[in-house]
């Protein structure tokens, strides 16, 4: 009798979750809660200002505080060749400032002392004499002739540009213009926001003279990585380099770089032969570590009288701060901002991209989302309202007209990636019958007859996850596949481990359910650890999506692995020729004679104890995946709004949200992640950024200045489920940790719109404040660009 | 801090400490404190009781909230001396040996917690509304927590651990 797969916690169990046990007890174990015997303490020193040249440092006066063993400056790290490192996409970043200060809060000088106390205490008597420069605070002001070099530090730099990029087919897209009966334009900027996961960053170096060995306990989400970059920064043998990462208080992206402070910490423990531990503060984490977003964006849209769009034009003028520091994949500059789109059957686009260093923190990181497709499913759904509005037609009628057919599938999106699967009219049908959307029109007219308005937004996107495949996708090289190990013991208990890293998905929990699935091991009796790399199989870690459809295929495959190694103990054990033997979930049988069989635990023990002849023994493999395309889940956001029109104020009256991210293993945890995604998106779209004034300020550098949403202000969700599988992921499943942050800003923003657009204005830009709304309607304009600073004389 | 002895370095010697006694999850414990030491750190540090998590330093996010009195309170901007002679709750507190507060229940139940780095802060929070209201609303819960950031959970579901937690707490007291 075959196993009941929902008991044992296999696939499409909402299982409760491993790692709550000791989370809920306040026994996880994040970097700042290790201990080692000896362990000294550092603090970084950061610039207060965006650009200056530094005339000289004077650590005397830290050197004479009582507790204080290492004072460490840019001269110092350059004495080893460490004041400069490399970055994830082929730029430098300063380690700590040797020549200038690019921008406010880099990395200037370093105490390691007995306390975190001290250290801090040393760093104010640290003396930096600053000479300042103009700063550049945004790309228009990088690109003017005459702007202040900010990069003179680089040969062949001789302006402030990043780089310059396009995709697409330019003449396709200039035919489909000019064919077009209507031309749609749209101009928006998505504005510089942190990750800002509630832990910030921090290290602790270990390095053991007597056995050569370096053990680095660190937050990162891609610990492999890490180890690959300190072997060629440090110079150090790459067997001798172990880094741990173990439990992280959230990543969304802000972890996966490399940063200044992992690098000090290192050569600090090198040079004092002690631990050194370095726990950022949140103004450290807000103000010098990995932004996402903050980009430019502008484009045209060729319709056709009857609705059917004809072409695209998307130009993009990105941010990306003193150094480009963010992980993309090498061939991509903007990531995958080319991925717009891609859910509607477009014949021709093109794109442009610009890139600009400016006096701000390193930006562009993928913050919860798959290598910059936030931005492009934003400025997507926002030019598909507006040509829909320009042409006169239903919003929704205007996306069903487009949007790519379930019959349609293999699909070439307008940008060249190849799409695989959805029902994506289906998703839009549920999300507009679930918020009830005819009505809600009819509600809405009244409702404008009475002074009320009140507003109903779509968002429909797909966004490509789970790089790789290799063919496509590589950091500095490496390319982006990613890895399982499974050990089955004697008697029948497992443990799992992949090349990816749990920030608060539930790897835990959900890896062992695939095992569950694939061999019936019951769930409970697979262990999974991941994050140490003397341990755990090569991979590219955890960002973009990609644990599911790259790991998590891997865990699969492993599986089948087992799997067919125990059919061979299985023949050997009830005396028949493989070809003779059946599987069921947890138990091979004879075909002829269902009754005599042998489950999975009984070959395990024979694994070790009664192997056949000639057969290695043990029950134990590795599997390497390299996906053949990314997984493509589709989803449609919809949410209706209210906005009083006296204060700007605007409330979510409700919000569906239809995921289809194939099939799910964990329903609790997939509903977990869309949630928590929407709480972002909502975020985003309501309050949520980061500005900074004419000096180069940051503005938003702690919790009082950068708003994040508590539980009053966060609406409600009502979500619903469309399941399309993955036609190539071994278990059908497709990405899902970042579909409602990539395209839930776009729903709020369209539905408030949707509420003011009568009065004549087409767009305001994120964050929608109530000042801002207000003025909107007020001046009946749009509202561009980020909120103003406050220019207070000083 | 109990050994057989302590160190005397260079710093310590001329750093004038306090003596503090705080009572922390039922046991009575005192530390020679510096009084610039947050409680937060003492509880750390000092007492090795990890669960209490610093997010902000500003008092905005809450991972550091401790039960001062039975109140919730910022142990990342409350001094160490200012615990003196109170009694401080943290989340190793909330569990016996053999059972889970029905707050730590809830939020596994009904999956309150992803990273887990907020949850200590929120399960305190939670347990001092519950303390004072046993039947809350909805509104009731969100307000109370609104002193405590999520990043990755978002709200939703947190309010639903703690009505479970409330349901329980009510039907075992009934």
């Amino acid at each position: 009798m075959s196993l009941d797969e929902i008991k044992i916690g296999g696939m499409g169990a909402s299982r409760r979750r491993v790692e709550d046990n000791r989370f809920i007890r306040g026994r996880g174990n994040y970097v700042d809660d290790v201990v080692l015997p000896g362990m000294l303490h550092m603090e970084i020193l950061r610039s207060p200002v965006a650009h200056a040249r530094i005339r000289s440092i004077d650590v005397s006066k830290a050197w004479e505080i009582p507790g204080v063993r290492l004072v460490l400056t840019g001269d110092m790290m350059a004495t080893r060749n460490l004041a400069w490192m490399p970055t994830l996409s082929y730029d430098t970043q300063a380690v700590l400032a040797t020549d200038k200060v690019r921008f406010q809060g880099q990395e200037v000088a370093a105490v390691i002392a007995d306390d975190p106390y001290i250290a801090k205490d040393a760093c104010e008597a640290i003396v930096v004499d600053y000479e300042t420069l103009p700063v550049i605070v945004n790309p228009d002001q990088a690109k003017a002739s005459g702007a202040p070099l900010i990069r003179d530090d680089k040969e062949n730099q001789p302006d402030n540009k990043v780089f310059d990029w396009e995709v697409g087919d330019r003449p396709a897209t200039e035919k489909a213009f000019e064919e077009a009966d209507v031309v749609s334009e749209i101009e928006l900027h998505y504005p510089r926001s942190h990750p800002s996961p509630l832990e910030p960053c921090g290290s602790i170096a270990d390095f053991d003279r007597s056995t050569g060995k370096l053990t680095v306990y660190m937050t990162t989400q891609a610990p492999h990585i890490i180890r690959a970059a300190v072997a060629l920064v440090a110079e150090l043998p790459e067997h001798m380099i172990r880094i741990i990462s173990p439990d992280l208080g959230g990543g969304f992206g802000n972890k996966v770089p490399v940063y200044p402070g992992y690098v000090i910490s290192i050569l600090a423990s090198i040079l004092t032969e002690r631990p050194v531990k370095w726990i950022e503060d949140k103004t450290g984490n807000l103000i010098s570590t990995g932004f996402g977003r903050d980009v430019y964006l502008k484009g045209q849209m060729a319709v056709r009288k009857d609705g059917k769009i004809l072409g695209v034009r998307m130009h993009t003028i990105s941010d990306h701060g003193a150094f480009f520091a963010d992980a993309q994949p090498s061939k991509f500059k903007i990531g995958l901002m080319h991925s717009a789109f891609a859910c509607y059957d477009i014949p021709a686009a093109h794109l442009t991209a610009e890139g600009y260093y400016t006096n701000k923190a390193p930006g562009g990181v993928a913050y919860r989302c798959s290598f910059r497709v936030t931005e492009a499913m934003f400025f997507q759904e926002r030019m598909i309202q507006a040509a829909a509005d320009d042409l006169g037609m239903d919003q929704a009628e205007f996306r069903k007209v487009n949007l790519v057919r379930d019959d349609d599938f293999p699909h070439r999106t307008p940008f060249g990636f190849l799409t695989d699967s959805g029902q994506y009219g289906k998703c839009l049908d549920v999300a507009l019958e679930a918020i009830g959307y005819e009505q809600f029109l009819k509600d809405q007219e009244e409702a404008r007859k009475n002074g009320r308005y009140i507003g109903i937004g779509i968002s429909t996107m797909t966004e490509p996850l789970g790089a790789g495949n290799s063919r496509e996708y590589d950091i500095l090289g490496i390319k982006m596949f990613d890895s399982a190990e499974l050990r089955v013991h004697m008697t029948g208990k497992a443990i799992l481990r992949t090349g990816a890293k749990t920030q608060g998905q539930g790897h835990e929990t959900t890896w062992a359910q695939i095992v569950a699935h694939e061999l019936g091991i019951p769930a409970d009796d697979v262990v999974v650890e991941e994050g140490d790399t003397d341990t755990a199989p090569f991979g590219m870690g955890t960002y973009a999506s990609r644990s599911t459809p790259v790991a998590g295929a891997a865990v699969a495959m492993v599986s089948r692995k087992i799997r067919a190694k125990s059919r061979k103990i299985a023949a050997h054990l009830l005396e028949v020729s493989e070809e003779d033997i059946e599987w069921e979930l947890g138990r091979f049988y004879v075909r002829s004679s269902p009754d005599r069989g042998v489950t999975i635990q009984e070959c395990a023990m024979a694994a070790y104890s009664n192997m056949p002849d000639g057969m290695e023994p043990g029950l134990e493999n590795t599997a390497y995946y390299d996906p053949p395309n990314l997984t493509w889940p589709f989803a449609a956001y919809v949410t209706t709004v209210e906005v009083d029109p006296e204060t700007g104020v605007w409330d979510v009256l409700r919000m569906v949200a239809v995921d289809d991210c194939g099939v799910r293993i964990n329903p609790m945890i997939v509903e977990g992640q869309i949630m928590g995604g929407l709480t972002e998106a909502y975020a985003m779209a309501s309050m949520q950024f980061i500005t900074f004034d004419a000096e180069g300020n940051c503005v938003g550098s702690n919790y009082m200045d950068y708003l994040l949403p508590t539980a009053w202000e966060t609406p409600g969700f009502e979500l619903h489920e469309v399941v399309t599988p993955c036609p190539h992921h071994p278990i059908g499943a497709k990405g899902i940790g970042e579909c409602a942050t990539v395209g839930g800003p776009a729903a709020f923003v369209n539905a408030v719109m949707n509420a003011v657009g009568h009065l004549g204005v087409r767009n305001i830009d994120m964050p929608l404040l109530p000042d801002r709304v207000h003025a909107a309607i007020a001046t009946r304009s749009d509202i561009s660009g980020a909120p103003p600073v406050r220019t207070d004389a000083p | 801090m109990t050994s057989l002895y302590e160190e005397i370095t260079e710093t310590s010697v001329d750093i004038p400490v306090r003596r503090v006694t705080i009572t922390v999850n039922g046991e009575k414990r005192s530390a020679n404190v510096e009084p610039r030491l947050l409680l937060a750190h003492l509880l750390r540090q000092g007492f090795n009781l990890t669960g209490t998590h610093t997010g902000c330093d500003t008092t905005n996010c809450g991972a550091c909230t401790v039960l001062v009195d039975g109140r919730p309170a910022k142990s990342c901007t409350m001094l160490a001396v200012q615990a003196d002679g109170h009694d401080v709750m943290t989340v190793e507190g909330l569990a016996t040996a053999s059972e889970l507060h029905p707050i730590q229940e809830g939020f596994k139940e009904e999956h309150g917690l992803q990273c887990g780095y907020c949850t200590p802060g929120m399960m305190l929070a939670a347990k001092a509304l519950l303390d004072e209201n046993p039947d809350p609303s909805e509104d009731d819960i969100r307000w109370a927590l609104s002193g405590n950031l999520c990043r990755c959970t978002g709200y939703q579901n947190i309010v639903k651990s703690v009505l479970w937690a409330a349901e329980k707490m009510r039907n075992s007291a009934g």
